[in-house]
């Protein structure tokens, strides 16, 4: 089977959208004659011409608006929004109107359009540029959130997101996209709302998104070294949530770990957990464990910046320290 | 006095029919609200409707038209079932959302209406979209998009005529200038002052001025502007001048304004306006006028009774079109 990184998956999943389906177009800040922010849409331009790959000015609100509307119309928009942080600058447009037409016209009006953004931190870009927001969109009914951490999955949700007719967040994560990984030549999608195991265990399931679903199969092929054997799973999806992989999983191991990139107040991990405790809580030996980012602004300097983000040692330390082994 | 807008005495009667139409319509929502039957913010568009019977009427089928919260006389003027529009109002199953919308946000895809938007400024970016959906499919449509004197302070003005103008969209951008962002004077708002068209010639967008309580202006303006975006040339700027005769909503006790003041532009007041410019001009008779005033009445009370004879929405509709 081919390996290719995520770059080059996600470029082909954009590819055969704008081959395959005249309505799509892409917009978005120097997605064009830059070739992207982070080279995913090198050559586009060239490719498919200034209409269909639209360079837009720095004016976050109006570009996922402009989806919108396009959208409401009939289009088939994806919009790339430079990383997660500039999208608080649209997240009017993302969940007062994006978020909510559809419901709010009794289903007069769907808004397929996909926003592409790339989320995380890691790069010392300091406290504006490393924030993973995605947990913040997918508390918003009316928003799809996805979070591959593989090339086989970004593909596979690019294809299965053009099924669906709503509103979709594909976080990307900055520090994957050179991220190698087998990629059939046959077709296949990935369905949304779909985790998948990384790794089959018996003894504790950790919970991994993103970046983090990386770092928990580290922890977890560590743990095999010292005879425990962890289920790994990845969540590839945020909203909609596959609890049911999470709490089947659960009732086999009894322990659970969930680690985020995400600050730790308020994060989606605390959803995890709750889901968790909610649905298998006689099956739990101890409480739902949660590796998270640091609670603070994410620092320049690249020894404090690692000291914030969830390592595979931390998440060790936590299991041996929580549940002692 | 010579009629500057080719216009018959069919429309004539029409156009006062359907300012009458909105007048009454709010004024029964108005009464609705007391009662206690129209619940949540209720913005009344009255004073206001020669703005919107003057424009929208120019406009194809095939155009859209996007708006603000003080949504229902547009929703009218378009051609959306009153019914329908009283029944939202009320929650009813019947309404326009079924009920889940309410006042500020009346949707009617078969019309082309694509709200009714209540967060101040929202609806311009994607009024752009709509109309950058035409340009990408290559038809010669145009986007109609009212707004408030508040929402010119908001980014997403400048985002979107920043946009509309570069990518030379067809949309034509209709301020609706009542003076007032709900209890703020626009000279208390705005650094340029009132003549806040003045602004998209920055962007190098066409603008005009127009009396927004003359029906026949803002007719001819809208005509005019629409030919221009329609060729091709980009987005057109429209800034009517008009008035809310009532609060900002059902709630608003108005404190931040003269009686004078209100009694000034109730001079103005665009129904009358109209009326005496057709009795003048022999356009209508006063049995005519007093004709469609009864129709006006009795379609309205039927309006009301549909409202209130309509069936809650059902608990189960709460999930309907949630797929996230």
């Amino acid at each position: 089977m081919p390996e290719i990184i995520i770059r080059e998956a996600i470029a082909q999943g954009l590819r055969e959208a704008l081959d395959e389906d005249d309505r799509v177009f892409m917009l978005g800040e120097d997605i064009g004659a830059y070739d992207g922010a982070y080279a995913v849409t090198r050559g586009f331009l060239k490719q498919y011409g200034p209409d269909r790959i639209r360079d837009t000015p720095i004016s976050e609100s109006v570009i996922v608006g402009a989806a919108v509307g396009a959208a409401l119309a009939g289009l088939r928009p994806i919009v790339e929004i430079m990383t997660i942080n500039f999208t608080l600058l649209a997240i009017d447009q993302i969940v007062n109107h994006a978020a909510k037409l559809r419901y709010m016209s009794n289903g007069q009006f769907t808004v397929p359009m996909m926003m592409r953004t790339v989320t995380g931190g890691g790069g010392q870009l300091a406290a504006t540029h490393s924030q993973s927001f995605e947990g913040w969109y997918a508390s918003v009914p009316g928003l799809k959130v996805l979070t591959p951490s593989t090339p086989y999955d970004a593909l596979g949700l690019l294809r299965a997101s053009r099924k669906d007719l709503n509103p979709i967040v594909f976080a990307e994560h900055s520090m994957l996209y050179g991220t190698r990984g087998e990629v059939p030549e046959e077709y296949f999608e990935v369905p949304l709302g779909k985790a998948v195991v990384r790794r089959p265990g018996k003894d504790v399931t950790i919970i991994g998104y993103s970046r983090m679903a990386h770092i928990a199969e580290e922890a977890g092929n560590r743990l095999a070294e010292k005879g425990v054997d962890a289920e790994v799973i990845d969540l590839r999806s945020l909203r909609p949530l596959d609890t049911e992989t999470l709490i089947e999983s659960v009732k086999k191991t009894n322990r659970a770990v969930v680690v985020e990139e995400a600050w730790k107040f308020g994060g989606f991990s605390g959803e995890i957990a709750s889901a968790i405790q909610e649905e298998a809580f006689d099956y739990l030996d101890g409480p739902v464990v949660r590796v998270n980012g640091l609670d603070v602004p994410a620092p320049y300097n690249g020894t404090l910046e690692a000291a914030t983000i969830p390592t595979a040692q931390r998440v060790l330390d936590t299991i041996e320290e929580k549940f002692g082994i | 006095m010579e009629l500057a807008v080719d216009i018959d005495k069919n429309q004539v009667a029409d156009y006062y029919r359907q300012m009458l139409m909105i007048r009454r319509f709010e004024e029964a929502a108005g009464r609705l609200y007391l009662q206690g039957l129209v619940r949540g913010f209720l913005h009344l568009y009255i004073g206001e409707e020669a703005v919107a019977v003057g424009a929208i009427p120019v406009l194809d089928v095939q155009d859209y038209v996007i708006t603000h919260y003080r949504d229902h006389g547009h929703a009218l003027a378009r051609g959306v079932d009153p019914k329908a529009v009283m029944a939202e109002l009320c929650g009813k199953a019947t309404g326009t959302s079924g009920g889940k919308g309410g006042s500020m946000h009346i949707f009617d895809v078969d019309r082309h209406f694509m709200g009714g938007h209540a967060i101040v400024g929202g609806q311009l970016p994607i009024a752009t979209g709509l109309a950058l959906s035409i340009k990408q499919r290559g038809g010669d449509g145009a986007v109609m998009c009212f707004f408030g004197d508040g929402a010119v302070n908001e980014g997403e003005f400048h985002e979107s005529l920043n946009l509309a103008s570069l990518w030379k969209l067809p949309v034509i951008f209709f301020l609706e200038n009542n003076l007032y962002g709900m209890g703020s004077h626009v000279d208390k708002t705005h650094a340029a002052g009132r003549d806040i068209y003045a602004s998209a010639e920055y962007y190098k967008i066409p603008a005009v001025q127009i009396d927004g309580m003359d029906l026949l202006a803002v007719h001819e303006a809208s005509a005019e502007a629409l030919k221009k975006v329609r060729s091709g040339d980009g987005p057109v700027f429209l800034e009517a001048m008009t008035y809310r005769f009532r609060g900002h909503s059902m709630a608003d006790p108005v404190a931040y304004r003269e009686t004078s003041e209100v009694e000034e532009w109730r001079v103005n007041d665009p129904i009358e306006r109209f009326k005496s410019f057709s009795l003048a001009e022999g356009l209508m008779s006063e049995d005519e006028l007093a004709q469609i005033d009864r129709e006006v009445i009795e379609t309205i009370e039927e309006v009301v009774e549909f409202a209130k004879n309509s069936p809650e929405p059902e608990l189960d509709s709460l999930w309907d079109n949630v797929y996230a």
